[in-house]
């Protein structure tokens, strides 16, 4: 599980350019699934049947996006820095010092103009030097897109690296299918894109995959550092099912199913109030005439920063309890 | 193919656009000249439920993939919102406006487009800190001089500028987006044999994108293109020593091909054709800067199952303000890199696969 998490991590993969964490998903699933589509928009949509006589299957999406925040180049100046736009949710107070790699290969170091004290750090105040001097002949194109460049490590047990979010939800996603022997379902997973900038990928996929009960996988803040309030979740203390964010309020009977679940396999979980923020299954949940969805999410600590960290407890605990979900009929 | 050029008849049809009155959800006087120019052309026309003029091929040709065309014919402009008595209404703005460019602008109001004008306290009257602060649309009234003028509550206001065409600028109201609506109504003209279209003359975009997210549902495209009308702010920097890089786009440098924008990531596989074909075709094309913003490619990718989509847009200055400032010569290569494009589209495109 380390090196899928490691592999997938160090992909780079902002909102819209998806291929890289795609094509590595299609060649770690392979055999795994019995029908395979990519949509318009670039969403990878697997079918796993149900077992043969299983009656009447329900169909459960699975949802975890393949996509990361980044940049996105807006301007080169005459002397070769590179002006950009945030790609999703990015913290200014992060850039400065940050790497970044486009998506073409070329590196290069954040820099911010200089500030004077008590200054806040804008996105507009910033700029990429790649270490040319000139914008003749520049590697950098107005619209190229760039992810923040940072290696996987493993920091006291904990893992961090850029993109956990949602590469972890992948990650597990991808267990989750080798784990799955026969299921009563007919279960979709269904990597999507562009769930940063707007859940949109999760809006077109559920549209077409038009699913009985959706279950997004994804990160969660947290609440177990110094002065960090509001959030009672922690690192290593179970999975956290999701009773509500600001864009979507679970279906309760989705919610008391997972906790049956998760008490079924005697494991922590945590529940969840999340203040800020959503996740693929708002999308799902406003689909055609409506889905009930819940979400499976792990604790993460510095979401939406290069060093965005997890414990491997708590993945090992959810890979658990989704397989449980999706083996077993459901009866909401 | 030979590619389009404007003609005089064209000028006279945006001129016509332009100085048609079709605020957010009163659009009838720009769909009655759509309506009049898509008469016996070989297409299904339909008016939607939200009134947008729908235009879809007598007969589908599965073959060829069906390539939705998107232009909005709404403009922003005001709603009055209570008779203030002696010909004084207040109002409320439809769409994006800096209530800093209203004073002193003219307007015509209601069905009968009665001529007034929009009122602040003068400058004779108002003190240093309320002139250095910000300009409330509350402190503002529309001013149609005498009362019993037959206006009512809840009618329109728009902007009372004429279009003037000088040299090659275009200097007219609603250029966002009239310049679209005629660019779809001259792409009509020019035959596509690659290629099926579906055009929506689109409603309510200014308020959210509203109108093209059921067109988009109902046409169902293989593809869309939102052809649209962006700002330029590509003034000298202020200060004259930085730099100007935040000027989304700049007129004179033709269409504006968008990567990404707050709506949209566009679909790359059409972002690279349209770059291709205007190097191809010698055509002058720039990108517009990513960032904030958006177009009715914002709703229409998301329609469905979801639809590969690409924005192209006609740079103009002074946006949503009472006079807008356009190039001809960046209209002509907006309909000339679009007919090059729409020439070279294929099912092959969706087989790519997407970056």
């Amino acid at each position: 599980m380390k090196q899928l998490v490691k592999s997938l991590t160090e992909k780079f993969a902002p909102s819209g350019f998806e291929s890289p964490v795609r094509e590595f998903i299609e060649a770690e699933t392979k055999g795994l699934f019995d029908e395979m589509r990519v949509d318009a928009l670039g969403n990878l949509i697997l079918l796993k049947k149900a077992a043969k006589g299983a009656g009447q299957p329900k169909k459960i999406m699975v949802a975890a996006h393949m996509d990361e925040i980044g940049v996105i180049a807006t301007h080169i100046e005459k002397d070769g820095f590179v002006r950009f736009a945030p790609i999703g949710g990015v913290y200014p107070r992060n850039l400065p010092g940050s790497r970044v790699r486009f998506v073409n290969g070329t590196r290069g170091v954040i820099g911010v103009e200089e500030m004077k004290p008590g200054d806040a750090v804008s996105i507009e105040k910033c700029y990429i030097d790649v270490g040319v001097l000139s914008d003749a002949g520049h590697p950098v194109c107005i619209g190229d897109v760039a992810g923040f460049d940072r290696e996987f490590s493993e920091v006291g047990g904990k893992w961090v690296a850029k993109a956990m979010d949602d590469r972890i939800g992948v990650a597990i996603a991808i267990q989750v299918m080798r784990a799955v022997k026969d299921s009563a379902n007919d279960i979709y997973f269904v990597f999507t894109t562009q769930e940063e900038v707007g859940t949109r990928g999760a809006e077109t996929s559920a549209y077409s995959v038009d699913p009985d009960l959706g279950i997004a996988l994804d990160v969660t803040g947290w609440g177990d550092t110094p002065n960090q309030k509001g959030l009672s979740i922690k690192l290593g203390a179970g999975p956290a099912i999701k009773i509500k964010d600001a864009g979507m309020i679970s279906d309760p009977r989705v919610v008391k199913w997972m906790i049956s679940a998760a008490e079924a396999e005697e494991m922590p979980y945590q529940r969840e109030v999340l203040l800020g923020g959503t996740t693929d299954a708002r999308a799902i949940q406003l689909a055609r005439s409506g889905v009930p969805v819940g979400v499976v999410s792990i604790p993460c600590r510095y979401v939406h920063s290069a060093s965005e960290m997890i414990d491997p407890i708590d993945v090992e605990n959810a890979v658990k309890l989704v397989t449980r979900l999706v083996s077993l009929p459901v009866h909401l | 193919m030979e590619l389009p050029k404007i003609e005089q008849r064209h000028k006279d049809l945006l001129e016509k656009l332009c100085n048609a009155a079709g605020v957010s959800g009163h659009e009838d006087e720009v769909r009655k000249i759509v309506l009049a120019e898509l008469k016996g052309k070989h297409l299904n026309v339909r008016t939607d439920a939200l009134g947008s003029v729908i235009a879809t091929p007598k007969q589908r040709d599965a073959s060829k993939p069906l390539v939705m065309l998107d232009a909005h014919m709404d403009e922003v402009g005001f709603m009055l919102v209570s008779d203030d008595g002696d010909g004084l209404y207040s109002f409320e703005l439809v769409g994006g406006i800096d209530p800093r460019s209203l004073p002193g602008k003219q307007v015509l109001v209601g069905n009968d487009k009665v001529p007034g004008v929009i009122g602040a306290k003068p400058i004779h009257l108002t003190t240093a800190d309320e002139r250095a602060g910000k300009l409330s649309v509350e402190s503002l009234k529309i001013d149609v001089g005498t009362k019993g003028k037959n206006i009512q509550p809840g009618d329109r206001a728009v902007f009372a500028t004429k279009l003037m065409y000088v040299e090659d600028n275009i200097f007219a109201k609603a250029i966002d987006d009239r310049i679209g609506v005629a660019i779809l109504l001259q792409m009509m003209e020019l035959e596509f044999p690659n290629i099926q279209l579906a055009y929506s003359f689109s409603v309510q975009e200014e308020i959210g994108l509203r109108g093209a997210k059921v067109a988009a549902q109902s046409i169902d495209p293989d593809f869309a293109i939102a052809i649209d009308a962006t700002p330029a702010y590509d003034h000298p920097s202020p200060d004259g020593s930085i730099e100007n890089s935040y000027y989304n786009t700049k007129i004179g440098l033709g269409p504006a091909i968008y990567t990404y924008d707050g709506s949209t990531l566009n679909d790359p596989r059409l972002v690279t054709l349209f770059k291709r074909v205007g190097e191809e075709e010698k055509i002058t094309y720039q990108l517009r800067q990513p960032g904030g913003g958006g177009t009715n490619g914002g709703s229409i990718h998301r329609a469905n199952g979801g639809v590969p989509t690409i924005s192209i847009s006609v740079p103009h200055r002074y946006t949503h303000t009472a006079i807008l400032l356009s190039k001809l010569t960046d209209w002509e290569s907006s309909v000339r890199l679009l007919a090059a494009g729409l020439s070279k589209m294929s099912y092959e495109l969706t087989k790519q696969p997407r970056p």
